[in-house]
């Protein structure tokens, strides 16, 4: 009698193996959008979690899901997501200085209980017996699901199109700015700059001319040391600037060293 | 194997998004980790309706996406208007109300 439960509820090798396999991706992924501090690394990590899962939905016979999933979930969101990172997310690496006091190791504490307490809630479920869908799809999966969402579900369906039509007002109300004054001229905007004072002339230009000219170096001043005002202000709030005036002064150390080594060649052979 | 592990897996990854959500200080990130929660009940609707043996665990999830995909584009949008008025997307610091 175990083993015919046992038969029941089995499923092939094959997926078994599919799910140790993706399972530790996907918990990997999961991880790496909640560990990683770059906002786009963890859109990409959740984007490969959200594609497992429409691998594991198809395997789980839910074959509109699994297209849908990819279409719309990694497709359409997640590539709705990154849009916004590029458009906010310049500066917005997390900063790491809690503003409560232990949070973050209350929240990990709290996240283990919660698991802990779901785990062992499925553990102890009766789930033994699995019908499986070999029926519910023997008339295709779509049409079956069309069958339910046209008859039983049709009012939740239309109500779905409500929102998603509340949803897309609501964004474009959300992002519209109106302009309440008039655009600064371009007049204007010099004889503002003339009096604020702060900085006339354009600003200095990035790069060591002769040896560099990307725009992540930031000239020296003539003491030797960097300006950061050369530098755009987003690569200076990435971090992304490269520094070359140390290797500047190495390299001019080392020519000394050698012109010294010569001379002093020169020197021993004069001595001869 | 048992497809109840699908629901451990579910279980897990619901676990990981709401951890997450409390660690996170970047709204965009947070906004990601209630995703994930969301995907990992859809997978549990789906594995609960192979469980059963019909289709109405599909239904649930299918809906859930519609929902989800809504509530993506109002909350980016949110976020999105707070970054233009406080040039930040820290949760942090919108704390006009605080004492």
């Amino acid at each position: 009698m175990s083993q015919l439960a046992a038969a029941a509820s089995a499923t092939s090798t094959g997926e078994a193996v599919q799910f140790w396999v993706l399972g530790t991706v996907a918990v990997l992924g999961a991880l790496g959008t909640i560990l990683l501090r770059r906002a786009v690394h963890s859109a990409l990590c959740l984007a490969g979690t959200m594609i497992i899962l429409a691998v594991f939905y198809l395997a789980n016979g839910a074959y509109f899901l699994g297209i849908v999933q990819v279409v719309v979930y990694t497709g359409a969101i997640m590539m709705l997501f990154l849009f916004v990172v590029m458009l906010v997310g310049v500066t917005a690496a997390d900063s790491l200085k809690e503003t409560i006091k232990g949070q973050r190791w209350l929240a990990a504490a709290c996240g283990l209980g919660f698991g802990i307490l779901l785990i062992a809630g499925i553990g102890n479920a009766s789930l033994k017996h699995v019908n499986g869908l070999g029926k519910a799809n023997s008339g295709g999966n779509v049409q079956g699901l069309a069958a339910l969402i046209f008859t039983k579900y049709v009012f939740a369906f239309e109500i779905t199109g409500a929102l998603l039509i509340t949803a897309a007002v609501g964004a474009m109300v959300l992002t519209h700015r109106e302009r309440t004054e008039r655009a600064a001229t371009q007049r204007e905007l010099a004889e503002a700059r003339v009096r604020g004072g702060k900085q006339l002339p354009p600003l200095p230009a990035p790069g060591v001319y002769a040896r560099h000219n990307a725009v992540d170096i930031p000239g020296l001043l003539p003491d030797g040391t960097p300006s950061e005002l050369t530098v755009n202000p987003t690569l200076r709030a990435r971090g992304q600037i490269r520094d070359v005036s140390g290797e500047a002064l190495g390299e001019l150390k080392a020519l000394e060293q050698r012109s010294q080594d010569w001379l002093e060649r020169t020197e021993e052979e004069a001595k001869k | 194997m048992n497809p109840v592990n699908y629901l451990y897996l579910a279980a897990l990854l619901f676990t990981i998004g709401a951890a997450g959500v409390l660690i996170r200080r970047n709204a965009i990130v947070v906004f990601m980790c209630v995703e994930l929660m969301l995907n990992a009940c859809n997978l549990a609707f789906v594995a609960f309706s192979r469980l059963h043996g019909n289709l109405d665990g599909q239904i649930i999830a299918f809906f859930t996406m519609v929902v989800a995909a809504a509530e993506v584009v109002v909350g980016l949008a949110i976020i999105v208007t707070i970054f233009r008025s406080r040039h930040s997307a820290s949760v942090d610091d919108a704390s006009l109300l605080k004492l």
